[in-house]
């Protein structure tokens, strides 16, 4: 197997009754990267990160991390990895430093060598001062950093992060997507799946969309968003009742079938010419006398990769895209 | 937050697993260290064992002291002496809730799936729940005895018997263990393992803990009889030299055997089940 990939899936089965979870799904990490897994609810994310991870066993396809067969090596494979799952897969009990100490020894390394250990950890993931305390009083974000540290204890070659941020505030996400690019820099490769598309963004230079237990796009960010097409022009109204009026006007200037968004009372459309298309559109807005929010034009954000790729939105409200061009109405 | 995070992966402290010793010692090892784990639980949380310890020694102040004065024992005796065996008993047999919601609470956290990816043995998962529970029953032992011994309890069949008595009770434990592992594989959370309480308590009701099964209904004298809780209860009270108020049923009679062929049978039971049910979690 070629080093040059972390992980290789190809053509990986799981099948549960007679729902194909991993329907021939197919990926390849490239070393030392942060890979995104995005798809919606049920897509299979998950059933694949822990069938890399070894925690399931697969029905067909074969699969390796740093290039030893997860199926046939699974002892190996949990020496060269860590996983870090949706939950804080921590103990609740003990202190942040307790708990690094037991995964330590629990990693083979002898008490003395995991007491070092943790303490190295605990600095690093900045909870020295919270790691004799005990878990129970830690907030979401110190636990998922210190989860991150119990994955990181071996310096995995491979570091799975399924959902790392889910149920974060702001602050949380934010300290645990720095931990990640520290970890990335120090040499480990990710491979991340998030419901979040910004965090995608953020993190990933690469991105596999999953849906129905397969992979149905792979490439960078700004490749996946270029598949959209050029930028987009968005007005969101203040009335519902607006909307389809807004349509009409977006779909005569655009020469495009807009997309709508009726809960956010959103109407977008591709656009080629730029500058003309907003001023028209904004010209037009206000001889009719409609009532306009927000008017803008906007690159293209995975969002619109993902709508358009699975149909679907994806389930929490995510940031506001970035990149957008604000202009008052 | 930012700049929390520093430094790259050299880390100073060497990572190289140790030596590797073979399958069985890291089986011991592991096991080990997870008791360990369990045991700090107890040195930060020492309320607990005492918690765990609430209900038999409510139940001791209730039924010996409330309703002691009415209760009587078939055959003559003293009802607290008649009692103190069949708390140390209900005490072993509720502790599968025990294994169950600390099962149930690791993998409801995704701790099991941790350690599953980790490079450590898979079984000291369950037997080092197991050497917890065996060590935290005979501390909850210690404990209930020494408070019986203050009320009054005596064990007066000699400390041979006394000795095979606590370890008929730790023997009821340690096959209830595998029941527990297997209810907390089983149960989706931990709150559901908290409610099997509503199951255990009539199980360890209809036994001669608190009374005695002649004195019950038939049908019902002959379910308590049966139940290897009583088994268990019966066989200890005649270790002991407490009274043992036999009805004289053939289970009655025969209470020392069935309180090593039950817990016998509910391990043999009960390790295939969580076994298996522990092996398809990979699937």
């Amino acid at each position: 197997m070629t080093t040059d990939y972390a992980v290789r899936a190809e053509a990986i089965r799981k099948r549960y009754g007679d729902k194909h979870a991993l329907d021939g799904f197919d990926l390849a990490v490239r070393t030392g990267t942060v890979h995104g897994l995005l798809g919606p609810n049920g897509a299979g994310k998950t059933t694949a990160v822990r069938a890399l991870a070894t925690l399931l066993t697969l029905d067909g396809g074969r699969a390796t991390v740093a290039g030893v067969d997860v199926s046939r090596d699974p002892r190996t494979v949990r020496s060269l990895i860590g996983l870090t799952g949706q939950y804080a897969a921590v103990d609740e009990i003990l202190t942040g430093r307790q708990n690094l100490e037991m995964f330590g020894r629990l990693f083979h390394l002898g008490g003395r060598r995991a007491a070092l250990r943790a303490g190295e950890l605990l600095e690093r993931f900045d909870l020295v001062e919270a790691g004799d305390k005990g878990v129970s009083g830690y907030s979401g974000g110190m636990r998922r950093r210190l989860d991150l540290a119990a994955s990181m204890i071996l310096a995995p070659r491979v570091l799975f992060l399924d959902e790392p941020t889910t149920g974060l505030d702001p602050r949380g996400r934010g300290e645990v997507w720095d931990a990640v690019r520290a970890l990335v820099a120090g040499g480990t490769t990710v491979l991340l799946t998030t419901q979040y598309l910004d965090e995608a963004d953020k993190l990933a230079s690469h991105i596999t969309v999953m849906d129905r237990g397969r992979a149905i796009a792979d490439d960078s960010p700004a490749a996946l968003k270029n598949t959209v097409g050029g930028d987009l022009i968005e007005v969101v109204v203040h009335e519902a009742s607006e909307l389809a009026a807004v349509t009409e006007v977006i779909a005569r200037v655009a020469g495009s079938v807009p997309g709508t968004d009726a809960e956010a009372r959103r109407v977008h459309a591709p656009v080629s010419d730029r500058v003309t298309a907003l001023t028209e559109v904004a010209r037009e807005l206000r001889d009719r006398g409609i009532a306009v929010e927000d008017i803008g034009l906007r690159r293209p954000s995975l969002d619109d990769v993902f709508l358009r790729l699975t149909g679907q939105r994806t389930q929490p409200a995510t940031a506001p895209a970035p990149g957008k061009t604000e202009v008052a109405a | 937050m930012s700049g929390g995070v520093s430094g790259a992966l050299g880390a100073p402290v060497d990572l190289t697993p140790a030596a590797d010793h073979g399958r069985a010692y890291w089986a011991v090892a592991d096991c080990w260290n997870l008791v360990r784990r369990s045991l700090t639980h107890y040195q930060r949380q020492p309320a607990f064992i005492l918690w765990t310890l609430g209900f038999p020694l409510v139940s001791v102040l209730l039924y010996g002291y409330v309703f002691g004065s009415a209760m009587k024992v078939p055959g003559g005796g003293d009802y607290r002496e008649f009692l103190m065996p069949g708390m140390f008993t209900m005490t072993m047999a509720f502790g599968f809730m025990n294994t169950a919601t600390a099962f149930a609470t690791d993998a409801g956290k995704g701790v099991h799936d941790r350690f599953r990816s980790m490079p450590m043995a898979p079984s000291a998962v369950v037997t080092g729940r197991g050497v917890v529970d065996l060590i935290t029953a005979a501390a909850e032992l210690a404990i209930l005895a020494l408070t019986a011994l203050l009320i009054g309890w005596r064990a007066d069949g000699g400390p041979l018997a006394s000795l095979a008595g606590f370890g008929l009770l730790l023997l009821l434990r340690f096959s209830l263990i595998w029941l527990g592992v297997w209810l907390g594989l089983v149960v989706p959370g931990p709150e559901q393992a908290g409610s099997l309480f509503a199951v255990a308590f009539p199980v360890t009701m209809i036994s001669s803990v608190f009374v005695a099964p002649s004195l019950m209904p038939d049908w019902l004298g002959t379910v308590a009889a049966w139940n290897p809780v009583s088994a268990t209860v019966t066989a200890i009270r005649e270790l002991f030299g407490n009274p043992v108020a036999s009805g004289g049923s053939w289970p009655e009679e025969h209470a020392l055997l069935l309180s090593v062929a039950w817990p016998a049978a509910i391990t043999l039971v009960c390790v295939p089940l969580a076994v298996r049910r522990f092996q398809r979690l990979s699937r």
